[in-house]
């Protein structure tokens, strides 16, 4: 490649490219030694900006990239895998799904109600850029310690940005997760995720074709916001955290509202060559990309780009990360359609270049170039690490006999439906409008959130999950534990699992611990997506979640998506009658280690996660939704946190909003042929478990079913009653749980500071 | 019977209201953009939910002085009847077709749940549906739902028979438990003299599919649709 002339010098000011700058824009040495060669020159102050946001980790995945090369992402129903803005898989009738989850944690520390809303915020735009209409938003928080003095902030902002960009933009928010523990105190995780529909036949991608055609900036102007945000999300914390409050961006859901119409409505004319969104990044990565993709070359006037502060430089205009903006290639003589389009959403809009075939990133401002970069190189010569990991040392198995006695089971049960962890999170759900679209078929608090496709009777089943103490404890098993739980989730409310999207929160990959938690899970959620059949298609990686050297919990969130055929039938967890025989599907043999009950009733985080048969869970899986699919089951629930006597609860505490409880009896196995102690069968977190249950008539055929199909399936008791009784061992009323379960949280939101 | 909904910016609440009615009509409704300063003949006028401007100024403020409005306000004077559900109602009393306004709610937090309504007055084409004193279920999902008016407008209201739905609970109980956002003597929805004019914090086309939980918002929407043939 020959070295073309530096461009001009802009005609401000710029400051001269210095060691420390460098350094300042989080570019290595050798980083920049690089850049120098690939220029065969030294790069202004304005393409310093665009490769150390290129180059950043968030932008090039150089630590993760060839990890996640090891993840299965084809199926025969995958239209589109990792790479573009989000995977797409075809859910029949000529119609496809898509969705994509994403990170926005450190701005959600800094700054939580926008930090959260632009996430929500971003996740869309990622889904209507493809030509989907959103259909439903989904969330998994992890916070710190309750007794942390910020964590009630961070909910209460937190929350109320994801619900105040969600509801405004009129797309449901119908689930989530949120789950507490001191590792998050100075990085809590904000995931969300957002499913979209689209026509299978009309799906928009980000590859700029058509040397000549129109480049188009349509939505919000571009303002000082959010500048470097992307180098902000590529580093670890310290204490001075809070003074980097300007990097996070501000959301404007009215206006990404009138956006995602006017996309949708232009989509429709067949103007559209290619789009992209401006996320992390903004104008610089979204332009380097398309042309990227397309393997052509992009010249932009940045005097053209419409601007809300006066006297904007280049290296602000390209670093921006001003919310609501989309960048699209228009195909030629359609200007004038799009005009028209956006100005009736009054949407501002502007032709600020076009594609070229120079393979370039070509800036002007002034009538100057003041930037030029070939394309290839920032994207495809990124550096990419091979990053030095330690395995982590083998946990020992938990010994009972080092374990406080147990208290009371039905004690410990009222403590664990009221723990932050598994309390009712209806004080957060009931701050999201999770019913607008009038398609919201599961609302918040089951297994899996069910939303019709509209207009027809197919219905998608969403979920995430992720249990970060079994990752820390085996990050192998773990990675492929939340993939599994996913999976299961699915199965319980009777759809077909389909494909994941993943958000991989961890540490800093420059220790080697955390690489090494960050491989382990990867290729344990490797192993599960093959031997589910559920591929990954999107995904996104989030690292240094780290202050002051203390990592996270490693938490590779799955969000999984799953199909219920239109004629099929969909299963909710909360009991129907009283006197139906209550099912335990799954083996179990009492495992306590890493356990829910371990840690917040023994008070020990030791031990190994329950071990996990990758060819049991979806025989039993299997076995489960065809159940369902029969009609044979009236409720069903997966088994996790908390195990076996959590899941009765959870199922009996949802027949609560009906009216009267309907409670539940089982009887636990007889001591004398049961080697565990009774807490590992009720409190133990074997997995591939499912609670069902089912008019008594029907329990010969489940049970023939399940000796035909090689699962293990018990009756263990009946439904009716106003209380929980675990024969011979004490009763608790549902009432009394109920009052545990829904009085955690709204009272430590409440509670004096 | 023809209907029209009319579709602000930032209205997000105009394709439910679209499907309730179509369910109901048997067609579609005309959906009205705010830009048009005419309106089709309509026998009734839906004003929907969302957030009109994103309720960046006080909510529907800046929607009530939409051009389409001014025609609203015009057809609702001569009789038409309008529904103003949710973000419609703000409009509505910020237009001034209906007194007293809604304020942020008492706990300042959005709100989204199921609620339950005691009907309090039937002698309405809105409400004859029901039976005075029946309570029935429906969904709020708002942030600024906290209605509030003067006592004098509020004794008016209530000597004219113009609270069309109060907040309360299962047993049709008024209680601060059951007011999921403050407002004052529970009102959740109220007409204007002529009762030709509801204005409703709760969303009837939310709960009008059994698949969606319940139909009580299409026992009302049927029996307004019957009514206008």
């Amino acid at each position: 490649m020959s070295a073309p002339a530096a461009p001009a010098a802009p005609a401000q000011a710029e400051p001269a490219i210095t060691a420390e700058l460098v350094a300042s824009h989080g570019l290595s040495d050798e980083e920049y030694a690089r850049i120098e060669a690939l220029l065969g020159r030294a790069p202004n102050f304005t393409e310093l900006g665009i490769f150390s946001v290129m180059w950043s980790e968030h932008c090039s995945y150089k630590s993760s990239r060839i990890w996640l090369k090891t993840l299965p992402t084809e199926a025969p129903w995958v239209i589109c895998g990792p790479g573009e803005n989000a995977g797409i898989i075809d859910i029949g009738d000529g119609q496809a799904a898509v969705f994509k989850m994403e990170s926005h944690n450190h701005p959600s520390y800094i700054e939580p109600y926008q930090g959260a809303a632009t996430g929500v915020g971003g996740i869309l735009r990622d889904i209507f850029t493809m030509g989907a209409r959103p259909i439903a938003n989904m969330n998994a928080l992890r916070f710190g310690s309750p007794d942390e003095a910020k964590t009630r902030h961070l909910i209460a902002g937190v929350v109320a940005g994801i619900g105040g960009y969600g509801n405004c933009i009129g797309v449901p928010t119908v689930g989530g997760a949120c789950e507490f523990h001191a590792a998050y105190d100075g990085n809590n995780l904000v995931n969300a995720m957002t499913v979209g529909v689209a026509d299978a036949g009309r799906i928009f991608y980000s590859a700029a074709a058509g040397v000549g055609h129109s480049v188009v900036y349509a939505g919000s102007g571009t303002g000082r916001d959010g500048i470097h945000g992307a180098t902000m999300a590529s580093a670890e914390f310290a204490s001075d955290s809070e003074a980097k409050r300007p990097t996070v961006q501000v959301g404007d859901p009215f206006t990404e509202k009138l956006v995602l119409e006017a996309c949708l409505e232009l989509m429709a004319t067949d103007a559209i060559e290619a789009i992209q969104d401006m996320g992390a990044a903004g104008l610089t990565c979204s332009s380097v990309e398309m042309a990227d993709k397309g393997g052509t070359g992009i010249e932009l006037d940045l005097d053209r780009v419409p601007v809300r502060e006066t006297d904007m430089t280049p290296y602000e205009i390209m670093l921006s990360e001003s919310q609501e903006r989309m960048l699209m290639v228009l195909k030629p003589g359609r200007e004038e359609v799009a005009q028209r389009i956006f100005d009736k959403w009054q949407v501002d809009s502007a032709i600020i270049g076009r594609v070229t075939d120079s393979g370039r990133l070509v800036l002007k401002a002034g009538n100057a170039v003041v930037g030029d970069l070939p394309i290839r190189p920032l994207v495809d010569e990124a550096p990419v690490y091979e990053r030095p990991y330690l395995e982590p040392a083998p946990r020992a198995p938990l010994a009972p006999a080092d374990l406080p006695a147990d208290p009371p089971p039905m004690q410990a049960l009222a403590r664990l439906v009221g723990s932050p962890d598994l309390c009712s999170k209806r004080w957060i759900w009931e701050q999201y409008d999770h019913m607008v679209m009038t398609d919201t078929v599961q609302r918040p608090g089951g297994d899996a959130a069910v939303v019709r496709v509209h207009g027809t009777d197919k219905r998608l089943a969403i979920t995430t999950d992720c249990t970060p103490r079994y990752c820390v404890a085996d990050p192998k098993l773990g990675g492929a534990q939340a993939v599994a739980e996913a999976w299961r989730n699915l199965s319980a409310v009777g759809a077909k699992p389909l494909a994941i999207t993943d958000c991989l929160n961890f540490g800093s990959p420059e220790h080697p611990e955390v690489m090494g938690q960050f491989v382990g899970c990867v290729l344990g959620m490797g192993e599960a997506c093959r031997a589910l059949d559920f591929p990954v298609i999107s995904g996104n990686v989030s690292f240094y979640n780290e202050t002051n050297g203390h990592p996270i919990l490693p938490t590779p969130t799955i969000g999984g998506v799953g199909l219920i055929a239109g004629s099929g039938r969909m299963a909710t967890l909360a009991f129907k009658a009283a006197d139906e025989t209550v099912l335990l599907i799954g083996a179990t043999e009492g495992h306590l280690g890493a356990s829910l009950y371990l840690r917040d009733i023994l008070g020990s985080e030791a031990g190994v996660p329950p071990p996990l048969d990758l060819a049991a869970e979806r025989r039993n899986g299997d076995f489960v939704r065809g159940l369902i699919e029969r009609g044979l089951v009236s409720a069903c629930h997966d088994v996790a946190d908390g195990g076996l006597l959590v899941a009765l609860a959870e199922m009996a505490l949802a027949t609560c909003p009906a009216g009267e409880p309907i409670g539940v009896r089982i009887a636990p196995p007889a001591p004398a042929d049961d080697a565990a102690p009774l807490a590992a069968w009720l409190f133990g977190e074997d997995q591939a478990r499912y609670v069902v249950s089912a008019p008594a008539a029907d329990v010969p055929t489940i049970m023939a079913a399940a000796r035909a199909a090689d699962v293990p399936a018990q009756a263990i008791g009946h439904t009716g009653g106003d209380a929980l009784t675990l024969d011979g061992r004490g009763a608790i009323s549902i009432t009394e749980l109920h009052r545990a379960h829904e009085g955690w949280l709204p009272d430590y939101m409440a509670a004096p500071i | 019977m023809k209907a029209a909904v009319v579709v602000f910016p930032g209205s997000n609440c105009d394709r439910d209201v679209r499907v309730a009615l179509e369910a109901s009509m048997g067609r579609p409704p005309a959906m009205v953009w705010h830009a048009e300063s005419t309106l089709p003949e309509s026998d009734l006028i839906v004003l929907p939910g969302g957030f009109s401007y994103g309720d960046y100024l006080r909510s529907g403020a800046m929607a009530a002085h939409a051009p389409a409005m001014r025609e609203v306000v015009a057809r609702a004077k001569a009789g038409v009847p309008v529904l103003a559900i949710c973000n419609g109602f703000q409009i509505a009393t910020e237009a001034g077709l209906l007194p007293g306004l809604l304020m942020s709610n008492a706990s300042l937090r959005f709100v989204c749940k199921d609620v339950h309504l005691r009907v309090e007055h039937s002698q309405s084409l809105f409400t004859d549906c029901f039976r005075a004193g029946q309570v029935v279920r429906m969904p709020v999902a708002h942030r600024d739902g906290n209605y509030f008016a003067e006592a004098e407008v509020l004794d008016a209201l209530e000597d004219e028979d113009r609270i069309a739905f109060r907040y309360c609970t299962p047993a049709g109980e008024l209680a601060d438990g059951a007011n999921p956002n403050g407002s004052i003597r529970s009102i959740a929805g109220i007409f204007n003299e002529t009762r030709t004019v509801l204005g409703m914090m709760p969303h009837p086309e939310r709960l009008a599919d059994a698949e969606l939980g319940g139909e009580d918002g299409k026992t009302m929407l049927d029996r307004i649709v019957a009514a206008l043939g």
